[in-house]
């Protein structure tokens, strides 16, 4: 047998201090009405550092802060000027992309590999795709002079906290807004050390402000009278919530919820890249993917070849300690989150699913959950309506092509699909009639700056990526 | 010989390209032209449901249709519009909106091939795919016309709405509502596919809570409600399923001014597709 | 075998039999996604092997090194140097294992055969053909290698002389004009003519990846070699520059993978050409390990065709067992 070896990242790249205050105006200060919280190591249960948790008063004063900025320095600065202080901080995150992957894998219980080759590398490409836009927004399709709307809330999830940050961050700074980003409470910390290469950057005081906290914290940005602009990324249910605080308002919202994405493999497809798909569509980050294709549709004359060849394939899967180089799945995020997919999963169980998972060792400490897979699902049963947000796949059969775009399209989601088939005008087909905002046909999981991102129905709406991405920030 | 006696209309609801009287069998009066009266179908919110019905029914086949083939449509529904100029003129519609009105239609018509193109195109990523963009109706949208003026207000949420693919329930000026009546007879007579557009009359505070908590509506505009308490109220309920909403027009609103885009990609689904390159 | 698998086999069998069954079946194999295929490759090149796995990966390596010559300039010198090297890779280190085979053309296979088997093919238990376990083997390259460009009998009689002067494996090259060309059953009928030329050799059935230029055709080549009875596909005869790389050998071990789950035959696959450093070698390791598992993780059924490699694993072993990095003077070059 071919053993690897432990090959562990160095975590001695990352210097952690033993609490954090809020990132408010340019300055770190302790928050005036609030707590703190320990955010921990999923993989180990450690207290990696002591978080500072805002409160009402905390974010009025941040609020402020993004509010000056933006009258006085961001919003007057011209375009050129602010593309090149997005273009500084793309290029310190290039520079400290280790610092910043090794602490994104600690915080967030990620594997390695990917915040290394996947979260870093996009994160930096999304600062350097949007200083470009800075000073060319007369060119982008919305009109001479667009303006921007003033002070966006941003508030990102746990599942890729870096990433989100540059989603959220990059468009409304090329745009002329300031910002208050909320990072989610599990996963604080990455954000922090961007508050750090702000100030190393040297961006003016106030553009960019870290409020942390909980959903009260949340709660309290969204509710605030002075911001012009919403941005939430997260789950369906708090989505609308934050669509009916902001109702009535002018506040302007856009929001990228939860999705049951169905991955459907044609007999025609290539397989073995098919299967590398399906693997990368619902374990790609422990499954804590909004886009994930939770939901496997297989035509039915290769159903049983795809399934052998999928189990196979899954028992190379290597789950544990999100620092070593080889790891492939890391931990879940949070006891709750834990709970979560185990109280889904028993329900596949229990509504008569198969579930099946590889041989695999899951750690003492921490918070795992092996990858699964479900057999015999039918489309009442709750793991396949249901977002599990975990590394649990739904599988189920389809006959025709019309069959897999009904199945497919019967969700309230509309977030992310995909098509196997090496058939070009029945991919076409397809992608004419799914109701998502992303199609990867014969990929998966797929992310670009310029792409436009985000979904249909209860997914969401707007747009992040692309040109289609700065309306979201602009008053057009 | 004695003068003759005129014919007059009834005028009732537009759903699936029908003209139906409302379920409930109600009715109100409205002043028709400078001396006359007409009964005008009170809509129920079983009315409304059957809108949606019909709304949703259509929308895959006009959705699928060909832009040049919806521009062809819209640009028909100007032609009729222009031919029954003397109709609004007579129930009170000033000509010049409704000139206003036919030309709303020839613009927007122009756009139903054109839009995806602006809207959409391709993305370029850093890797061996072929990414692409395209522009896709939201689906089917309940909207609330404004009240005034109650011709050219409709055609202008009724037009960038349907020019996409979308298809619309949308709930006439309560206080002018026979140009709404008919402007359905200009668009049953377009070969305009039944129910893809579908207008109510009647109050708005009796069918548009409906539609705004309807979970097969999916887009919501609320363009004409002036009562900002019930704006409010109406948005809320949209949130259930995540409509997409049009918040109201400010009362002062220029309706004879160039209209932009925005009315029409606020009603739009941004789709990217990824596809590898190889050989 | 399930009764599945065995009625597979001999439908299987029959392929050969008609061009028309022969290039149904073979265009109906699944497609490569070139993109997917070339991330999967590239994904399984990032696995870091440290410490005692990279230990234990160099030392199969090395056994699993063709140590090749192909050469117009070699001579008896230069190969039975090369076959000494074969024997005893590391003569400082008698712990370090022999490589898989030595590899040459059919002229220098008689003093290849001299070192590795003692003078006339006397000492070693086989004459010709076989060869027992644990021994380095001696393999030839025929069939007018590389281009192929030769009539049938003259591939035959070069493939036959090879195994009288002592080869028990047999390098052939595929007609890759007739694949090209969609002559399928051509190309078929000359490795079971080859097949039959070898005896007891064995037969490893070059691609020539490079020439095949896509995917799809890389996985239509390795089952119809397969059919037609190889025991090994390889994938290059190292005269190109586009030679082995990890995404080839990958499509070429799912089809070796797919071809025992159908007929319960197991074949080897070679890697050959532009693979120089113990980095690549692992990368391929690793890929034979996550594609097809630990049952070819093994000389038998797994071989690296290649020269200046051998050294570059011998540096490195001795690295990991000293600590200090080695010199290439402390090793031949031969």
């Amino acid at each position: 047998m071919f053993e690897y070896a432990p090959a562990p990242e160095s975590r001695s790249v990352v210097r952690l201090q033993p609490a954090y205050g809020l990132f408010i105006d340019g300055e770190f200060v302790d928050p005036t009405d609030g707590d703190s919280f320990p955010s921990i190591n999923p993989a180990s249960e450690e207290v990696l550092a002591e978080v500072a948790a805002g409160g009402a008063g905390d974010v009025d004063r941040a609020v402020r802060a993004a509010r000056t900025a933006y009258d006085r320095v961001w919003g007057p600065m011209p375009g050129r000027d602010r593309a090149k202080y997005l273009f500084r901080i793309a290029r310190l995150i290039q520079e400290r992309s280790r610092e910043l992957a090794v602490l994104e894998s600690l915080d967030n219980g990620k594997p390695i590999k990917e915040s290394r080759d996947v979260d870093l590398p996009l994160v930096a490409a999304h600062f350097f795709y949007h200083a470009g836009w800075a000073d060319k927004l007369d060119h982008a399709g919305f009109g001479p002079g667009p303006r921007p709307l003033g002070v966006a809330a941003q508030i990102i999830p746990w599942n890729f906290p870096l990433l989100m940050l540059a989603w959220k961050i990059a468009p409304a700074l090329a745009t002329g807004n300031t910002v208050v980003l909320k990072p989610a409470e599990t996963t604080s910390l990455t954000a922090l050390l961007f508050a750090e290469i702000c100030q190393q950057a040297d961006l003016p005081a106030g553009v960019v402000n870290i409020v942390t906290g909980a959903g009260g914290t949340g709660r309290a940005l969204v509710e605030h009278r002075d911001v012009d602009k919403v941005a939430f990324t997260g789950s369906t249910e708090v989505g609308k919530a934050i669509a009916r605080a902001v109702a009535g308002t002018d506040t302007r919202l856009t929001l990228e919820l939860g999705g049951k994405a169905a991955n459907i493999v044609f007999d025609d497809a290539p397989v073995d890249q098919a299967v590398e798909g399906i693997v990368n569509g619902i374990f790609f980050n422990q499954g804590h993917v909004c886009c994930a294709g939770s939901r496997l549709l297989l035509q039915e004359s290769v159903a049983d070849q795809v399934l052998a060849a999928l189990k196979r394939r899954m028992t190379q899967l290597r789950v544990g300690d999100p620092l070593d180089k080889n790891t492939d799945i890391g931990a879940i995020n949070s006891a709750a989150q834990l709970a979560r997919i185990s109280e889904l999963a028993d329900a596949g169980t229990a509504e008569g699913a198969q579930r099946w998972s590889p041989p695999c060792a899951l750690p003492d400490r921490g918070f795992w959950f092996a990858p699964t897979i479900f057999t015999g699902v039918a489309q009442s049963h709750r793991i396949a309506r249901e977002e599990i947000f975990g590394p649990v796949l739904s599988v189920l059969t389809f006959r025709t092509p019309a069959e897999a775009v009904e199945k497919a399209n019967n969700t309230p989601y509309g977030l992310s699909a995909g098509v196997w088939t090496e058939k070009g005008s029945r991919m076409l087909w397809l992608a004419d009639r799914l109701r998502a905002g992303v199609v990867w046909a014969n990929t998966f999981n797929k992310f670009d700056p310029t792409a436009p991102f985000g979904g249909y129905q209860e997914s969401g709406y707007g747009r992040e990526g692309g040109r289609h991405g700065l309306e979201a920030y602009l008053n057009v | 010989m004695s003068e003759r006696v005129a014919v007059r209309k009834t005028y009732k609801l537009y759903i699936g390209g029908k003209f139906p009287r409302s379920e409930s069998g109600r009715s109100y009066l409205v002043q028709s032209g400078e001396n006359s009266t007409a009964n005008v179908a009170l809509a129920s919110r079983k009315d409304a449901r059957d809108a949606v019905v019909a709304a949703r029914a259509a929308g895959s086949g006009w959705a699928g249709a060909t832009a040049y083939n919806r521009g062809q449509i819209l640009y028909r529904a100007a032609e009729m519009l222009e031919g029954r100029r003397e109709q609004f003129v007579a129930l009170g519609i000033p000509g010049d909106e409704v000139d206003a009105a036919t030309d709303r239609w020839v613009w927007y018509a122009g756009w139903s091939d054109k839009l995806p193109q602006v809207r959409g195109g391709v993305n370029p990523v850093a890797g061996p795919y072929l990414n692409l963009s395209t522009p896709e109706p939201t689906g089917v949208v309940a909207a609330v016309a404004p009240a005034a003026p109650a011709l050219l207000g409709l055609v202008s949420v009724i037009a960038p709405a349907i020019v996409s693919g979308n298809t619309v329930v949308v709930a006439a000026s309560p206080t002018d509502p026979l140009a709404a009546v008919t402007l359905a007879e200009v668009l049953a007579t377009a070969d305009l596919p039944a129910g893809v557009v579908n207008i109510l009359t009647g109050r708005i505070e009796e069918t548009v809570p409906s539609l705004a908590g309807h979970r097969d509506v999916n887009a919501l505009d609320l363009t004409g409600v002036a009562d900002a308490e019930l704006a409010t109220r109406l948005e809320v309920r949209a949130a259930e399923n995540l409509k997409r909403v049009l918040r109201p027009v400010p009362a002062h609103h220029d309706w004879y001014a160039d209209p932009g885009l925005a009315r029409m990609t606020a009603l739009l689904e941004t789709k990217t597709v990824w596809h590898p390159k190889g050989g | 075998m399930t009764a599945t698998a065995m009625s597979a086999r001999s439908d299987l069998t029959e392929l050969g039999r008609s061009e028309t069954a022969l290039r149904a079946f073979l265009h109906n194999l699944p497609g490569v996604d070139q993109v997917g295929a070339e991330q999967r490759a590239a994904q399984l090149g990032t696995r870091s092997i440290k410490a005692t796995a990279k230990a234990w990966a160099i030392d199969l390596a090395i056994r699993m090194v063709d140590l090749t010559t192909l050469e117009g300039a070699d001579t008896p010198g230069k190969v039975r140097a090369l076959a000494a090297k074969a024997l005893r890779p590391d003569p400082a280190d008698p712990s370090c294992p022999h490589v898989g085979a030595v590899c040459v053309y059919p002229s220098m296979v008689p003093y290849v055969a001299e070192v590795l088997r003692g003078p006339a093919g006397g000492a070693g238990p086989a004459g010709a053909g076989a060869a027992p376990a644990g021994v380095v083997h001696l393999a030839s390259v025929a069939t007018a290698f590389p281009a192929g460009q030769a009539p049938l009998e003259v591939k035959l009689a070069d493939t036959r002389a090879a195994v009288a002067a002592g080869a028990d494996e047999i390098d052939m090259v595929i007609n890759r004009s007739a694949f090209l060309t969609g002559r399928y059953q051509e190309v078929y009928d000359e490795i079971v003519a080859t097949r039959e030329a070898c005896g007891p050799a064995h037969l490893k059935v070059i691609l020539e990846t490079g020439e095949l230029a896509t995917y799809d055709n890389v996985r239509r080549a390795s089952w119809l070699a397969m059919l037609a009875g190889a025991d090994f596909i390889k994938t290059s005869t190292g005269k190109l520059p586009a030679a082995a790389t990890p995404p080839v050998t990958l499509v070429m071990l799912e089809a070796v993978r797919d071809f025992r789950a159908a007929t319960g035959r197991q074949v080897g696959v070679k890697p050959a050409g532009g693979i120089k450093t113990t980095k690549d070698a692992i990368k391929y390791l690793v890929l034979v390990n996550e594609t097809v598992g630990p049952d070819w993780l093994d000389p038998d059924w797994f071989r690296f065709g290649a020269s200046s490699l051998l050294n570059d694993l011998l540096m490195q072993r001795t690295k990991l067992t000293t600590g200090d990095y080695a010199g290439p003077d402390y090793f031949t070059r031969d």
